[in-house]
């Protein structure tokens, strides 16, 4: 697991030196989410039979988590493209599968961290969230999947723009249209059929029903397992195809 | 039955060479960056890639590191394919990039730790290598400082000595003194030196004449991706002839090549005004074979 170990001690010498901005990060957007959804908009609002709060708050928290674990695509993006740093990875007698878990348990980290701060800050508005093995459980394959997500489209882009596209095309939509601030039988027909097809749906719902203390959709878990499955086998594939 | 003779002091095969090509080819788009490339380095040899921009000269190194596929050859290091079996082949070797790749946010010390954990090297081993190459670098007491605050030619030096740390076999180093100012270059031409005396092989890619002449035993001229000389830096500039006289003309400069100093000097005599002697340098050699000149 040397290729493994390498990849975290880097990493996780750079996220200690930048924790700070990262806790800002993990917190700005969901606090104002919170203000805006949960006290402007939604205070006397209910939902799937809860009040509105409680329904966003797993909801935020797997965006959250989605939105961190994801962003490493970035991170390994400017490694790769502006330092060329990844090159010491590259070229280290390491198989390319070590390099990929390495960011991934990275990612995963920088998700828990996110998820860990939503549900921080949802204390302050009155909304306690229980944390299950079955949430930590769900938490960890949904951002494992993202965390894989973001290696495979750091390694397969071909510029820095065009990893920016993804997250206009790919990662803001699924932020607003799976499931997290408001149940996907509100869409259109169509428009369920496309949520369904995209992976945060998946977590929104095992997440959202774990955190509530619901039966937790076993299909769902299926889906969102499938998903992690194929990202990090394309996550390993794309880092050997970088590597010879 | 009888046993076999047995020859303890010969080998039954040959110790693989340290890095062997054979028919390596790399395209990119109709642009063929490797042509069909054949070459063989034995260990303990200084060996240059000669060649200007374009050449071929960093594409052949980065296949030979692993972090380029071919798309058709056999590229071996210490007789491991890097192909089909690259971790092994990635052990015997030690790279130095032609930009640096050093990371900003890491301390000079972290920087090597990385290495050495990537390499799986043990701890104690790990550390005291680090001291020694700090202070062999001179940058002993730069351990703790960011990457990004290092200047120009200590952020080189670091990127020299990383690679050494996991005492590499086989040392890649692609234009290792671009860029660097004539007294950081003799620094670092002393550097490989003191690395190759360790007994080291190295490969190194330069565009530099006299880094080539001085420092290779043997050096191969690249152009437009294939080999079109190689020998001895001497034995090359012998074949041509070692001293050389510039005669300007109307069409520009025009040399001729002598193998002794007196007939040379002869035809200086006979040459006029403006003809000058000098030595014979393998960018003569180059701008013969190609027409055009190596550096840039």
């Amino acid at each position: 697991m040397t290729g493994v170990r390498g990849v975290l001690y880097r990493e996780l010498r750079i996220y200690r030196r930048r924790w700070l901005k990262h806790l800002a990060s993990y917190t700005v957007s969901p606090l104002l989410f919170l203000v805006v959804f949960g006290w402007g908009l939604g205070r006397h609002v209910e939902l799937d039979g809860t009040g509105y709060l409680a329904f966003m708050v797993p909801g935020l928290v797997t965006m959250a988590a989605m939105t961190q674990s994801y962003g490493t695509a970035t991170e390994i993006n400017i490694a790769r493209f502006y330092w060329r740093i990844f090159e010491e990875f590259q070229m280290a007698p390491v198989p390319a599968w070590q390099i990929a878990l390495g960011e991934v348990l990275y990612g995963m980290l920088r998700g828990f961290a996110a998820a860990g701060a939503v549900i921080v800050l949802a204390r302050l508005f009155g909304v306690r969230l229980p944390l299950s093995p079955a949430t930590v459980g769900l938490v960890g394959l949904h951002t494992f999947a993202f965390a894989s997500a973001a290696v495979a489209a750091a390694m397969l882009v071909r510029s820095h723009a065009d990893q920016g596209h993804i997250n206009t095309f790919f990662i803001v939509p699924m932020s607003f249209l799976c499931g997290t601030f408001f149940p996907l039988s509100r869409l259109p027909g169509w428009a369920e059929t496309v949520a369904y097809a995209l992976p945060l749906t998946h977590s929104s719902l095992a997440i959202r029903a774990a955190s509530l203390g619901r039966a937790v959709p076993l299909a769902n878990v299926a889906v969102l397992a499938g998903f992690a499955a194929a990202f990090f086998g394309l996550a390993v594939w794309s880092v050997r195809r970088a590597t010879a | 039955m009888a046993e076999p003779a047995v020859h303890p002091k010969t080998p039954p095969h040959p110790p693989p060479a340290a890095v062997e090509v054979r028919g390596l080819v790399k395209c990119y788009g109709t642009t063929r960056a490797v042509d069909g490339l054949d070459l063989a380095v034995p260990g303990g040899e200084i060996y240059g890639f000669l060649g200007p921009n374009g050449a071929g000269k960093t594409t052949t190194l980065r296949i030979l590191a692993g972090v380029t596929r071919p798309d058709a050859g056999v590229a071996r290091v210490a007789g491991d394919d890097v192909a089909t079996d690259p971790v092994a082949a990635k052990r015997h070797l030690g790279v130095v990039s032609q930009h640096v790749n050093l990371d900003p946010d890491l301390t000079v010390f972290e920087s090597l730790e990385l290495h050495g954990i990537l390499h799986a090297m043990p701890r104690p081993t790990r550390w005291r290598r680090i001291e020694e190459l700090l202070a062999f670098a001179g940058l002993a007491d730069r351990a703790g400082s960011l990457c990004r605050t290092l200047s120009g030619g200590l952020k080189r030096r670091l990127t020299i000595i990383r690679p050494l740390l996991h005492d590499p076999r086989i040392l890649f180093l692609d234009e290792p003194t671009a860029g660097l100012d004539p007294g950081a270059r003799r620094r670092l031409w002393d550097l490989i030196r003191s690395v190759h005396r360790r007994g080291v092989t190295v490969l190194l890619t330069t565009h530099y004449i006299e880094e080539a002449e001085f420092l290779c035993h043997r050096v191969g001229i690249l152009d437009r991706g294939r080999l079109i000389e190689e020998g001895g830096p001497r034995d090359l500039l012998e074949k041509l002839g070692e001293h050389a006289v510039d005669v300007p003309t109307e069409d520009g400069t025009r040399t001729r090549f002598f193998r002794s100093r007196e007939t040379a000097l002869a035809f200086l005599k006979r040459a006029g005004a403006g003809a000058t002697l000098r030595r014979t340098n393998l960018e003569d050699l180059f701008l013969l074979r190609t027409g055009r000149r190596v550096g840039p």
